[in-house]
């Protein structure tokens, strides 16, 4: 097969993302005839937690391309060059993704349920002390302003940085002078696009959107934890993309090299994810006060032991010793495995984060929830196939890209 | 200790060292090693030396560190003398995790160091013929091993032509010894 600078979808590759968004339309039918249309209040907040659950995880997992696209190009990074214009790819998606989601959890909010998100019942509120003392923070209007914002400014940073990359694309910079100020002008919308990420996914927003599910409890590691995870995914979700497009016969200048540093990226946040998982974990464990054990309660002893005990396997132990061999991490048959493996695995995290609170008393049927989650899965693929054929696979003119056609590891 | 001969040629340019190694292996001599000043990439390919096993000693000595402190913290808490702390039970996995990462981490580490001085023969005093002090400072060594089968005029003709200078025929001992180089001749004493 030649080698082809522009993307063109293959032919089956708008049928199977267009089927994929089917199948998750049809499990948003399925789930809304079985709970969403109940009159039990809790039959149609498992209908809501499944959108909540989903849109979430899949928003974040798109956002950390950005946040790879950023943190690379702050540390002045060229090794990703050759590749760049995948994460950017996906990183366009984030405003469509962005929307459904923010729609989402508006009408979470605003909506008469007050099951998921306790905090939005006025009168509830109220007689509860401590809601009614973190209500400075968990509040419709904040929430509303918070979620808004954070949309607005993840797609129209993440717009300016497609932007930077795309227009050297047809103008080369002729002097050294003009590059400098190219990477000067890249690292600081990069630092802007950071600094709104740190306020958002790495502190205030998990709190807001899934951690005040279970309003009474916090944790201060929560968000850090939730980034790890959503980073380590869409890491995983850059490579199936990367792989995706060498088999292909597209990105000639990507290579085992290029593909054993994304592995390793899989790999070390995989860990990082553990660590923090963990410090969240013992530190409750270990003090063993009620209103913190409440939260673990359900997940490590009660009905939803299963899922969690399952997605500790596989979001540690399976990355942990598959990926560790130098030979695994160059191997495209493992990386796409493992990255499946690790996509799925966060997913099950998110599941567990969302529904114990949610639904209590019986594990929902995860087979509508897998559904749903293939809809987002094929609005991500048909998005990014659209994004992908926009622009030349390599950003040629980019005075790092040499950089990477002769990384070495 | 045994004592070999060697023809040595240096190189003073990465780019004429490449090609060369490539000559050398393609025209059959057995090449002993290539001295440089700092790490090449690529160069380990280039010379056919297999991928080190280091890591994977790394990994059993990683093992290791993690069964001995899960083992002796079981046995100490649960049989030997158990405490109830606060009434966690005597088997508190989650408690021992961090002194059980610091175990495998220590002794992969040290484990590896260890291993990596014995893969190269570094030891205090211990002391190696290195060809050309030079190699230290911004001359590149190739070492290729006289074996019954090698002309050496020839192959100090080849190497001559493959770039290399000052090219010179030596014996020197193939292992270590205890000791110091005082009573080596530099060679610019030569």
């Amino acid at each position: 097969m030649s080698i082809r600078s522009t993307f063109t979808a293959p032919k089956n590759y708008n049928t199977v993302a267009l089927s994929l968004i089917a199948i998750g339309v049809l499990s948003i039918i399925g789930l809304w005839v079985t709970s969403g249309s109940s009159a039990d209040p809790r039959e149609q907040a498992r209908f809501w937690a499944s959108l909540l659950q989903n849109s979430v995880f899949f928003l974040l997992v798109v956002n950390a391309s950005m946040f790879f696209i950023c943190i690379t190009t702050l540390a002045w990074g060229g090794w990703q060059m050759s590749f760049r214009r995948v994460p950017e790819a996906i990183s366009a998606v984030i405003p469509v993704v962005g929307v459904i989601c923010a729609a989402i959890l508006l009408a979470i909010v605003f909506g008469d349920n007050h099951t998921i998100y306790h905090w939005t019942d006025a009168e509830h509120v109220k007689h509860d002390e401590i809601l009614n003392h973190k209500k400075g923070f968990l509040n419709k209007t904040f929430f509303t302003v918070v979620t808004v914002l954070t949309v607005l400014l993840w797609s129209v940073l993440g717009w300016k940085m497609r932007q930077l990359s795309r227009s050297l694309d047809n103008e080369p910079l002729a002097t050294l002078e003009e590059r400098r100020k190219y990477i000067f002008k890249n690292t600081v919308w990069a630092a802007l696009y950071i600094v709104v990420f740190s306020l958002t996914v790495m502190s205030s927003l998990p709190w807001m959107w899934l951690m005040s599910i279970d309003a009474h409890w916090y944790s201060t590691m929560y968000s850090w934890y939730t980034f790890a995870s959503t980073f380590v995914s869409g890491v995983a979700l850059i490579a199936l993309f990367v792989v995706f497009l060498k088999n292909n016969g597209y990105l000639e200048y990507t290579n085992d090299e290029h593909l054993h540093d994304l592995g390793k990226f899989m790999f070390a946040f995989s860990v990082f994810w553990t660590y923090l998982w963990f410090s969240q974990f013992m530190l409750i464990w270990y003090a063993n006060i009620p209103e913190e054990t409440i939260y673990f309660q359900p997940r490590a002893h009660g009905i939803y032991k299963g899922i969690f005990w399952m997605m500790f396997i596989i979001n540690f132990i399976a990355p942990l010793l598959i990926l560790m061999r130098r030979s695994a991490k160059r191997n495209y048959g493992t990386i796409t495995f493992m990255a499946l493996v690790i996509i799925f695995g966060h997913w099950l995290d998110f599941y567990q984060m969302v529904f114990p609170a949610v639904s209590p008393d019986k594990v929902p049927n995860i087979i509508y929830d897998l559904g749903v989650a293939l809809g987002f899965v094929g609005l991500i693929m048909y998005s990014t196939g659209r994004a992908l054929a926009k622009a030349p696979l390599l950003a040629r003119n980019h005075p790092f890209v040499k950089e990477s056609l002769i990384h070495h590891t | 200790m045994a004592k070999k001969k060697f023809i040595v040629g240096n190189f003073t340019d990465e780019a004429v060292l490449f090609p060369a190694v490539k000559k050398v292996r393609r025209a059959g001599y057995k090449l002993h090693d290539v001295f440089t000043p700092f790490p090449i990439h690529g160069l380990d390919k280039e010379m056919g030396l297999r991928d080190t096993s280091l890591h994977t000693a790394g990994f059993i000595y990683g093992i290791t560190g993690t069964s001995t402190a899960v083992g002796f913290i079981t046995w100490a808490l649960t049989i030997d003398w158990a405490i109830n702390f606060g009434g966690k039970p005597y088997f508190a996995l989650p408690a021992w995790i961090p002194v059980t990462f610091e175990l495998t981490v220590l002794f992969a580490a040290v484990g590896m160091v260890l291993t990596f001085c014995w893969l190269c023969q570094l030891a205090p005093f211990v002391k190696k013929d290195h060809f050309n002090p030079r190699s230290t400072d911004d001359t590149f060594v190739m070492a290729i091993e006289c074996t019954s089968a090698t002309n050496e005029e020839e192959a100090v003709k080849f190497l001559q032509a493959a770039g290399a200078t000052d090219v010179k025929v030596e014996t020197k001992d193939t292992g270590w010894w205890l000791g110091n180089y005082a009573n080596d001749k530099m060679r610019f004493e030569q």
